[in-house]
């Protein structure tokens, strides 16, 4: 096979070769001659079927279209110019809305086939649970299966504080205080045993994780298990809570909060010691690091393909709950 | 601290006369692990309980009934409460937990006697619903005294 391949190649080489390039036959000879004895030889000029044959669509083999949008490479012939078919783009903030849709910033142990597939799983989790928008600070209630319970259901109520992870992975966190004893569960939000997720007060708070709440006074968490849901106006923006939680008078945390910058918080005074040990911890040059912002973030055209995507989805499923709330209605 | 519990009492009754917290300073690890001679909070209504916790003197763990002798939720620790051993089980750990299961701001124990038998005829704070999947049955004494499971 090898030696017809090179002969192939031989010939058409020499078919094709201009009076200009007479010089370089010899070469060319040579070359041919020595590939006898190599294992793979590679025929640059095709034939027409061969060419066909080659670019023909295989069953097992995930298109290169599907796979390399992120390639755009001026070096790599044939991927600069690939038709995008979002006519539909996602509102600017939709990732604060769903966050866990986004690719992972550590662009290292990124596998976009991966996060593919974990972006069709999610959506076909939400086509059965609907998980509502929801942020740091709204105050939640889930359901979950637990098979030793009489009714088979176990439902908490409390605040979020805190929400992360990417992919089928994403959890959030909600805080209670029951009979005094402050309690926390650590939700994944596509974990099969959960049956329902509600929001039954939706708002913001001024920080990005409230693990703070450990160490203020327990009123601040403290929330009823038979709360109703608050319904704001349609249209409306998410509110922002703008509470200052006190924390505990002893200075015995769990973390040492002045060194975090909470917003949050009530001014508090710490002792001369904790003071410097803060100014020496800080890092003040962080947040000029244009490089540390760059990595931490996923570029913001490959943000706006995945989120009109996912948009796309879920307005999809958004309409189909909606007809079927109607049958439902029609029927009754 | 007065000031503190005075505060809190409104919100949470049973959380004065226990105690907010098993010790003045966190004197755990990094990894809240329960370990030999952590310190425990008593949340039943048994006298030694609420005895070590009026004088402010909370149960340190003096074993660990498993082989790796770090408690997790559900396991036998033997500790002592006012210079006496006790048995006990964990039915609260602050370390971090799997999801769907409570963690829970202090360490809670729950004293039972020799047989397994609790001291206490009622468990005040609320209890993990994962600890009812144990099979073993050593706990079922224990969970029928609750009031409430999280």
């Amino acid at each position: 096979m090898a030696t017809s391949l090179g002969l192939n190649a031989l010939r058409l080489s020499l078919s094709v070769l201009r009076p200009s390039s007479c010089a370089v036959v010899p070469c060319q000879l040579t070359v041919a001659h020595k590939s006898h004895n190599a294992t793979h030889v590679i025929n640059y000029r095709r034939t027409r079927a061969e060419m066909a044959k080659a670019i023909r669509r295989k069953q097992n083999f995930l298109h290169f279209e599907l796979v390399d949008k992120h390639r755009h490479s001026p070096l790599q012939t044939g991927t600069e110019n690939i038709s995008q078919e979002t006519e539909v783009t996602a509102p600017r903030n939709y990732r604060y809305v769903m966050p866990e849709f986004m690719p992972r910033p550590d662009w290292e142990r990124r596998d976009r086939v991966l996060e593919k597939l974990e972006r069709r799983d999610m959506m076909r989790r939400r086509a059965i649970m609907n998980i509502p928008e929801f942020y740091v600070g709204s105050i939640m209630a889930v359901t979950v299966a637990d098979a030793y319970a009489p009714s088979k259901k176990n439902r908490f109520v409390g605040i979020c504080i805190d929400r992360g992870e990417y992919g089928l992975k994403a959890y959030f966190v909600l805080r209670n205080v029951v009979d005094g004893l402050g309690v926390e569960v650590m939700y994944e939000m596509y974990n099969p045993k959960v049956l329902s997720i509600e929001v039954l007060k939706l708002e913001k708070r001024l920080d990005d994780q409230l693990y703070y709440l450990r160490d203020a006074l327990p009123e601040y968490s403290t929330f009823s298990f038979d709360m109703e849901p608050v319904q704001l106006p349609k249209g409306a923006d998410v509110p922002l809570n703008t509470t200052k939680v006190k924390l505990k008078p002893t200075k015995e945390w769990e973390c040492r909060w002045e060194a975090h910058d909470l917003q949050g918080v009530q001014p508090f005074e710490v002792n001369e010691k904790r003071m410097r040990r803060k100014e020496k911890s800080a890092e003040p040059w962080k947040k000029h690091d244009l490089m540390l912002d760059y990595r931490s973030r996923v570029p913001e055209e490959e943000e706006e393909q995945v989120m009109a995507e996912v948009f796309r989805e879920k307005q999809v499923i958004d309409s189909q709950r909606k007809s079927m709330r109607t049958v439902l209605k029609k029927r009754k | 601290m007065a000031t503190l519990l005075s505060n809190a009492s409104q919100f949470a009754p049973a959380a004065v006369r226990l105690g907010t917290t098993c010790c003045a300073f966190s004197t755990t690890s990094k990894l809240l692990e329960v370990r030999l001679l952590s310190r425990m909070r008593i949340v039943d209504n048994s006298a030694i309980g609420r005895a070590a916790a009026e004088i402010g003197k909370p149960p340190r763990v003096i074993h660990v009934y498993n082989k790796k002798q770090v408690g997790h939720l559900g396991d036998k620790v033997l500790v002592t409460v006012k210079g006496e051993m006790r048995r006990a089980y964990i039915v609260g750990l602050k370390q971090k937990q799997r999801p769907n299961v409570p963690r829970t701001d202090t360490n809670n124990i729950v004293l039972v006697d020799d047989n397994g038998n609790p001291l206490g005829n009622r468990v005040l704070v609320p209890i993990p619903s994962a600890l009812r999947a144990n099979k073993k049955g050593d706990l079922t004494k224990v969970l029928s005294l609750a009031t409430k499971f999280v």
